[in-house]
């Protein structure tokens, strides 16, 4: 571990503070990733008594809710014995009994925040009060995306230059005193020079900082984030987080002042001890022990439940699916259509895979003045797709506009259409629809319209971006799919790419609500693209060379689900032959009806939802809710999810899963090599894992590392949310969204020799990190022998000690009306 | 017919009631209760405006009953019903009927479920109290319900710093709002020797004879309900409160601090129009602050980054407007403005979290950097100043601060020898020597007899401003609070005319919340919590009934429309002579502080982030 060091180097202390910095993009990218990603390269429970020992989170259940879990059985007892027989050594052992009877610690102190509290224990003075209010509005008007209509007078070089000019040319100030007005004026300050005016002690400089912006995490984050990514603002401004904290010293210096007089002393002059180094060595706690012991008994006692299950999954190859074949997101929402969808027609076959199909590139919708990627996150494409011809009209709502609040239109608007408010209030909350405060994910672009997919000419766009794929690489790419998902013969006549999407409304977290593989963003396009180039005679000529003969009756069809509303729209229909076009009419209606089966069995978690109405009221509600302005859970999204399972379709045909899976078609038969599960293990770590701890630690601590409740959240600049009008930026996940879920680490399940996925998963260091410290654990099921081992600590060790084989569910819609929380696993056949 | 308006008090308040004793994870019941009262109040609105619309809009005044009686002085409940409560009846009733059914939905699953519909009742029983009230005595009960109320659905989620701090900031600005009502009703009691109902005002001549003898009377009257009125409508220099009161879920935001509440200042000035009418001095006043209001509001609506604090000064920039309009006569385009007002903000509101995907999406397809507004065209440093000036909201929030809290700050902390164990000898000792010279009147000099009240009255001031700035013993403060108001006693005995019966009416509360206000922290002591002002400790989250209790005794001795002291306080000030100014003045002040300082007590003992860690705590900036 780091000492601070005794000299200051300001570089390092940046780049430390950017790395526990909340990394969370405005409002409109949001993107899932773990929250505690500053500790990853740490083991799991080690990274996390740092996190909860220096910065005060909340990463574990309390001691409490385990022993309530254990009390009525979601802790398995025979699991706790084993986890307490075979816990490792670093301190005494725990009894069963410690665990059964510890209590929660009264008040734990952390580390953060006790250097800086000197001001308050030692000088009597309370700087957060004096200086927060006023910089929270200076930066939230700086950064402003176009809430405000007169906006910060900023220039092009940045905060403190603009800040200067606007106190150079004004007759009143920001600041109180005249000393620290001139100085800023004056320019002739360092980040250094301010540090030693206000601490005094240079070996406490890295320390102070970290203290300051740990102060207010989220509009630090937001800082870093643009500092680090300058195009994450449409309306660009420059900032960096270093004069964002010269901005904070200097108000600092301004609060002292205007306190003490001209003349005080710095905080480490009256300091009695110094306190603790923030990285100094981290001990885990009695509680942090035992705590562990229990997640990792809890975290089993599921594992255990569906390993057992996947364990007496049918050996056989894959059956043939001779209707039609289905290609769906990952996404563990997907994974009860898949069911429903298979159920209707027993014949058809679903595969699944990253929702943007290995088509990567930005998209622009027609008269769009900006590019929206639509690939995973880390993935930066060079290709550009535009939507032509589309005929999406956008209707414009008086309640958004800035006329509302000016003086005399205010005064004419409020004398007319205000009263036109409250009819369409009383409409909207009696009668819910579509308005223009709803997001739909189908005006993500126009059904009819046209897209830019092939490139003929080298076209490039202004920015350099190649206008469509040629056929070179839209055979790469729809080659690799189709190898990736193992599905390389007995092509049905119709096969489905289904992008996913959602709408809702008056969500601000709408983003996250959108495929995660897409950046939160609708995957229609994506489904367009793909089966568009499955389409191409050329395509396909080049494919057959490649040895994957796709016959000439077999046509793809791109569709978009809505997992809110449960509605599926199917894209470039025309292009179907007379005898697809009857097929098709038939899979739709098996579509609708496995849409109303989900429908319903979402519901369940719907409390204003009555389970029992017939399928059909119950889809109505379920539309409704996404279009009610009062709804706060249009969906419940990834919650609950807890397990990625990357293999044939036969590893889980048979179990129900309760939505809690991530489900990637792979067929290791084909891929011998592992080729191909190199790219699936890359995406599924960090989007799989990164929204699996989001909703973990948004769980454990919906406070600081979640969004608290959304309920009062005020919308701050378009770019972030925060509580009432003056606070800080919210981080992470509003606990509407999680309140259900469990806190547990997602469990890769992969059908594979273990010893090719340990080859496989250690090339790409950034996504081994993921496995190798056991954020995300994995197990390898071997296809042939069903064999199971669990990767630990460098191999995969066979796994000893296995639950009971699940039950056969005789009638799995009767547990599920009459179930409200998670359902264990069930097998829905005997085996 | 007149009968019926009974009902739209007493109704609210059984519902207000019933939802008290309804279990707190009962959602349906809570929600199908509010929604029954609601609903029932909004068809009964409608029908009976209809009926007295037709039988032809005859001004009805409903004299209740009396509470307190004695020689010039009748303390009387009386309800009224007019143009104007008929638009405040409709428009309450609709926006709170709408806010109950979003709400039963909104709060679902969410901690304080029960509270919140508390607390919409509480605030409907208070709100439809003021719109009915057909006098000062009975406008105050609904107004201090109302007061009450806000603080506590900003306060909503009380295990957060913010909430707990700007709801006790709103609440102060509140008292000060309450104390012009007193000083009014005081002023209001010697220019008509009598409690006089607002159906009388209407009467011109009898206005008119009353205030040519009295024109200073009349104005400082004027002025009082206008202080009032300014607080609670969040007109120039009270309006920094608004933003700041955005903390609770959006709906009671909406309800609260876009429409309803916010529109009551507006109605007391409608109310007592008749009363300045004739007074054209104040008329300009009025439009004076209405013009300064809207033109600060107007601009600093146009800075705001943020989607709440932006409508809440678009808001208060009509009610400039609207309050220009009552000024100048024009009180049917007043209604109408209020209730296009109402609606508007009600629905921005409620849609406001819509406002990113809207604008996100608006700036997609049309985005144009950098748009030139009308203040480009202006000089830059003109620009520059006005930019600043509205980003700092005016330095109307710091005002307060600087020129109210700091100074009683300053002089609380002269009184640091005052600790709770020898507060007691230093008031017996007082408190004796006053006695002594109120039965033996002989004992001072004729000539500064006059001062004697006076004195205790500083003495009594000086003690609540001890107990307000006191930073840490929670019981030497709240002790304070209690010889205060045996200080105020005091200091009235002195007066001629003075009734021993009048002094039980106001301190019977004073005791008895006292003393239990006193036993809650004992038992919270006792339970082995530490208690003390010096943070907040938030020890609601363990101890919600002790809680709850103390701060019945909060509201107890802050003189709250539950004890017999709501009454007392204004017998007190029926005692205070028309030339003794400065004694009302003093009073009126301690009154003031005495209930910020008992409402501060609970807040930093009960409310905020709890002291305990071992449960998820919200950062305090957040």
């Amino acid at each position: 571990m780091k000492n601070s060091h005794a000299s200051f180097n300001k570089d390092h202390a940046l780049h430390q503070l950017k790395h526990y910095l909340p990394t969370q993009a405005p409002l409109k990218d949001f993107i899932h990733h773990n929250t505690l990603h500053a500790f990853q390269d740490r083991f799991f429970h080690t990274g996390l008594a740092e996190a909860a020992q220096i910065f005060g989170y909340k990463v574990y259940l309390s001691l409490e809710e385990y022993q309530a879990l254990h009390t009525s059985g979601k802790i398995s007892d025979e699991v706790l014995e084993k986890i307490l027989e075979t816990q490792e050594n670093d301190g005494p052992r725990i009894s069963k009994d410690q665990l059964l009877s510890a209590r929660s610690e009264d008040t734990l102190i952390p580390r953060i925040g006790r250097l800086r509290a000197v001001w308050k224990s030692q000088f009597r003075i309370d700087l957060d009060s004096l200086v927060h209010p006023t910089l929270f509005r200076i930066i939230g008007s700086y950064l402003d995306q176009g809430v405000a209509i007169w906006n910060f007078p900023h220039n092009d070089e940045g905060l403190i230059s603009s800040m200067r000019e606007l106190e150079k040319n004004s007759l009143t100030s920001f600041f109180r005193t005249n000393k620290v007005r001139s100085l800023l004026v004056s320019g002739e300050f360092t980040t250094e020079s301010l540090l030693q005016m206000v601490v005094g002690d240079e070996s406490l400089f890295e320390q102070y900082l970290m203290d300051q912006q740990c102060a207010h995490p989220g509009w630090s984050g937001i800082v870093s984030v643009i500092d680090d990514n300058p195009g994450a603002l449409t309306d660009a401004r420059k900032i960096t987080l270093d004069e964002f904290i010269q901005l904070e010293l200097l108000m600092e210096i301004d609060a002292l002042d205007d306190h003490f007089g001209a003349i005080w002393a710095p905080l480490a002059a009256r300091m009695t001890e110094r306190p603790t180094p923030l990285f100094s060595d981290v001990i885990p706690s009695d509680t942090q022990r035992f705590q562990r012991l229990w997640q990792d008994a809890y975290e089993w006692t599921f594992y255990n439940n569906v390993l057992s299950g996947i364990k007496v999954s049918r050996v056989e190859a894959e059956k043939t699916s001779n209707s039609f074949q289905s290609i769906f997101c990952i996404d563990d929402r997907e994974c009860s259509l898949r069911r429903y969808v298979e159920e209707e027609d027993p014949n058809c076959g679903t595969y699944g895979t990253a929702g943007f199909f290995g088509v990567e590139f930005y998209y622009q919708p027609e008269h769009g003045k900006f590019y929206t990627k639509v690939c995973p996150a880390p993935v930066t494409p060079k290709y550009l797709i535009r939507e032509l011809e589309s005929s999406i009209s956008r209707k414009k709502d008086f309640h958004f506009g800035r006329h509302t609040h000016g003086l005399v239109l205010g005064w004419i608007i409020t004398h007319t259409l205000g009263f036109w408010s409250i009819v369409k209030l009383f409409l909207l909350i009696f009668k819910p629809e579509q308005s223009q405060s709803s997001v739909s994910s189908f005006n993500h672009m126009d059904e009819f319209s046209t897209l830019t997919i092939e490139n003929t000419n080298g076209e490039m766009s202004p920015e350099g971006l190649q206008i469509g794929y040629t056929l070179t690489e839209m055979t790469d790419r729809l080659e690799n799919l189709l190898r990736s998902i193992g599905l390389i013969d007995h092509f049905a006549p119709l096969i489905y790419a289904v992008g996913h999407g959602s709408s809702s409304v008056n969500n601000t977290h709408y983003a996250g609500y959108d495929c995660g593989a897409c950046s939160g963003r609708p995957g229609s396009v994506n489904a367009r693209v793909i089966c568009h180039i499955g389409n191409h005679p050329v395509v396909r000529n080049m494919l057959r060379e490649r040895g994957i003969n796709i016959p000439a009756t077999t046509q793809f069809v791109g569709a978009l689900h809505d997992t809110s509303r449960d509605e599926i729209l199917f894209y470039d229909l025309d292009v179907l032959q007379e005898k697809n076009r009857v097929l098709h009419a038939e899979n739709h209606s098996h579509f609708n009806h496995a849409l109303t089966k989900n429908a319903r069995e979402r519901s369940r978690r719907f409390m204003s939802i009555n389970t029992h109405k017939s399928a059909w009221k119950v889809h109505r509600e379920v539309k409704q809710r996404t279009v009610s302005l009062f709804e706060p859970r249009p969906e419940l999204n990834h919650a609950t999810n807890t397990l990625c399972i990357v293999g044939r379709r036969s590893l889980t045909d048979n179990l129900f899963l309760d939505r809690r899976s991530f489900l990637n078609s792979y067929d290791s038969t084909t891929d011998p090599e592992g080729k191909y599960l190199l790219g699936i293990l890359n995406a599924v770590a960090p989007v799989c894992g990164g929204i699996n701890l989001e909703y973990y630690f948004s769980r454990t601590d919906n406070q600081q590392l979640g969004a608290g409740t959304k309920l009062p959240h005020n919308v701050m600049g378009l770019i972030g949310v925060a509580n009432g009008t003056d606070g800080d930026l919210r981080t992470g996940l509003p606990s509407q969204m999680i309140e259900v879920h469990d806190p547990l680490r997602l469990l890769v399940i992969v059908e594979h020799d273990p010893v090719v996925v340990l080859k496989t998963m250690k090339i790409n260091p950034a996504t081994f990190e993921w496995f190798e410290n056991e954020w995300v654990k994995i197990c390898a099921i071997h296809p042939v022998t069903k064999e199971l081992s669990l990767y630990k600590k460098g191999t995969f060790e066979p796994l000893i000690y296995l639950g009971e084989t699940p039950p056969v569910a005789e009638d799995i819609d009767a547990i599920i009306g009459k179930e409200h929380e998670n359902i264990p696993v069930y097998l829905l056949k005997t085996v | 017919m007149e009968w019926y308006i009974n009902l739209f008090i007493v109704l609210p308040f059984v519902g207000f009631f019933l939802s008290l004793l309804i279990p707190r994870k009962q959602e349906v019941w809570l929600s199908r209760l509010s929604f029954t009262t609601v609903g029932i109040q909004l068809f009964s609105a409608l029908f009976f405006s209809i009926l007295w619309l037709m039988k032809g809009a005859h001004v009805i005044n409903l004299k209740e009953f009396s509470i307190f009686k004695a020689r010039d002085y009748d303390f009387y409940i009386d309800f009224y019903f007019d143009g104007i409560t008929l638009t405040y009846l409709i428009i309450g009733a609709l926006l709170t009927f709408i806010i109950t059914v979003y709400s039963q939905y909104y709060l679902h699953r969410e901690e304080g479920y029960k509270r919140f519909f508390n607390v919409i009742l509480l605030f409907y029983l208070g709100y439809n109290i003021i719109i009915f009230s057909g006098n000062i005595e009975t406008l105050f009960i609904g107004w201090e319900v109302l007061g009450l109320s806000s603080f506590l659905l900003i306060a909503f989620y009380r295990d957060r710093y913010l909430p707990v701090k700007n709801a006790v900031k709103v609440f102060s600005i509140y008292r000060i709002g309450d104390v012009g009502i007193i000083m009014a009703m005081w002023l209001s009691h010697h220019l008509w020797h009598e409690n006089i109902s607002f159906f009388k005002l209407n009467n011109y001549e009898l206005v008119h004879e009353h205030l040519a003898e009295h024109s200073m009377l009349g104005f400082t009257i004027a002025f009082m309900f206008f202080i009032s009125a300014a607080a609670k409508s969040a007109q120039f220099p009270f309006s920094s409160w608004l933003p700041r009161a955005m903390e609770g879920p959006t709906p009671s935001s909406a309800i609260f601090y876009g429409s309803l509440s916010v529109h009551i200042g507006a109605f007391l000035l409608m109310r007592t129009y008749p009363f300045w009418e004739q007074q054209t001095s104040f008329r300009v006043f009025v439009v004076f602050i209405g013009v300064i209001t809207a033109v600060i509001a107007t601009m600093s609506a146009r800075v705001q980054s943020t989607v709440k604090s932006q409508i809440a000064y678009s808001s208060i920039a009509q009610i400039g407007l609207i309050f220009i309009e009552i000024a100048v006569g024009l009180q049917e385009v007043a209604l109408v403005h209020v209730a296009g007002n109402a609606f508007l903000r009600t629905y921005q509101l409620l849609v406001s979290p819509s406002v990113v995907s809207y604008k996100i999406r608006e700036q997609f397809y049309n985005f144009v950097p950098r748009t030139e507004t009308i203040e480009d065209s202006w000089p830059k440093r003109v620009e520059y100043t006005f930019y600043m000036l509205s980003l700092k909201e005016w330095n109307l929030d710091s005002f307060m601060y600087r020129n109210m809290w700091n100074p009683l700050k300053k002089l609380g902390s002269r009184w640091a020898f005052l600790t709770f164990k020898n507060v007691y000898l230093f008031f017996a000792l007082t408190f004796i020597a006053g006695l002594v010279l109120a039965v033996y009147p002989d004992l001072v000099p004729l000539r500064l007899r006059p001062f004697l009240p006076l004195l205790f009255g500083v003495i009594g001031l000086l003690m609540v401003i001890k107990a307000f700035t006191e930073r840490k013993s929670a019981r030497l403060s709240w002790s304070l609070i209690i010889m205060n108001h045996l200080c105020i006693a005091l200091a009235i005995s002195f007066n001629k005319h003075f009734d021993i019966s009048h002094h039980v009416w106001y301190l019977s509360g004073v005791i008895v919340c006292g003393l239990l206000g006193y036993l809650c922290m004992q038992r919270l002591r006792g339970q082995g919590e530490w208690v003390s002002l010096d943070r907040f400790y938030g020890h609601v989250y363990e101890h919600p009934r002790i809680a709850s209790v103390f701060l019945l005794a909060c509201l107890g001795v802050s003189g709250f429309p539950i004890t017999p002291t709501f009454i007392g306080e204004d017998l007190i000030f029926s005692h205070i002579e028309e030339n003794q100014i400065l004694l009302a003045f003093l009073i009126a002040m301690s009154l003031i502080i005495n209930g910020l300082a008992s409402i501060r007590i609970y807040a930093r003992i009960f409310l905020g982030p709890h002291v305990k860690t071992y449960h998820e705590t919200a950062k305090r900036s957040s």
